[in-house]
């Protein structure tokens, strides 16, 4: 999510440190992980912003915006042959998400949870997990469809 | 399927989408994906974008110290609250 090891493990130091302060501010309403994933998203995020990253807030990722279609890049690269994405290109074009669409693409189609795990999460809709996924994946796509191989992206 | 969902528009199709995959549908096999190309390659591009994500969980294991770290981190900010 962070995309630096260095960075990830100083996060996992604020994490804990959060939880000490505001343990006794967990009164049960949801599962314990929840509350512990929750917490840990708001430090990840209050980091990218005062990193000044790209990134959009979490509520303004969960605000219904105007669909885009589908880019219609002429000549546009095949992602479907063998090969095409490579595990560098995609690293990069997921690092150039918004914040709040590379949260919910790197939960869902990273990590593996559910929808309904995601919204408990973020304290939105299913409805609106799904769509932002949708909305992450065409980005991605329409990325790597323009600059399979960009360096840029590295 | 219904017929009408044989007669969506593309718009009308890709608006219905997130939801489709999102509930785990056999996208592929809807009306509108057999008779469209132009929306079936935008499926198999998703596809393969979702694909390529799963292969891409790190397995990062924390330093050994990372945890001793974090307990000296908890002393400190607790020495402070008290000495305050």
């Amino acid at each position: 999510m962070v995309g630096s090891v260095a960075e990830a493990e100083d996060l996992t130091q604020e994490v804990f440190l959060q939880l000490h302060r505001k343990i006794a501010t967990f009164r049960g309403d949801s599962a314990f992980s929840t509350w512990l994933h929750r917490l840990a998203i708001n430090v990840v995020l209050m980091h990218l912003r005062r990193k000044g990253l790209s990134m959009i807030s979490l509520d303004e990722a969960m605000e219904p915006v105007p669909d885009e279609s589908p880019g219609r890049s002429f000549g546009a690269a095949d992602l479907t042959q063998a090969g095409a994405i490579d595990r560098l290109t995609l690293e990069g074009a997921i690092a150039h998400l918004p914040a709040g669409y590379r949260l919910i693409f790197v939960l869902h189609d990273i990590e593996g949870y559910e929808h309904n795990e995601i919204a408990s999460m973020l304290e939105c809709s299913i409805g609106n997990s799904k769509s932002q996924l949708h909305k992450a994946r065409l980005k991605l796509r329409d990325t790597l469809r323009t600059y399979p191989r960009l360096e840029g992206l590295r | 399927m219904t017929h009408e969902a044989n007669n969506l528009s593309c718009a009308g199709f890709q608006a219905l989408l997130p939801e489709l995959i999102g509930r785990g549908e056999d996208v592929a096999a809807h009306p509108h994906i057999l008779g469209c190309a132009r929306c079936r390659a935008l499926l198999a591009d998703l596809e393969t974008i979702a694909e390529a994500a799963r292969q891409l969980l790190p397995v990062v294991e924390p330093p050994d110290d990372l945890w001793e770290q974090i307990e000296s981190a908890i002393r400190n900010e607790d020495g402070c609250s008290q000495s305050k």
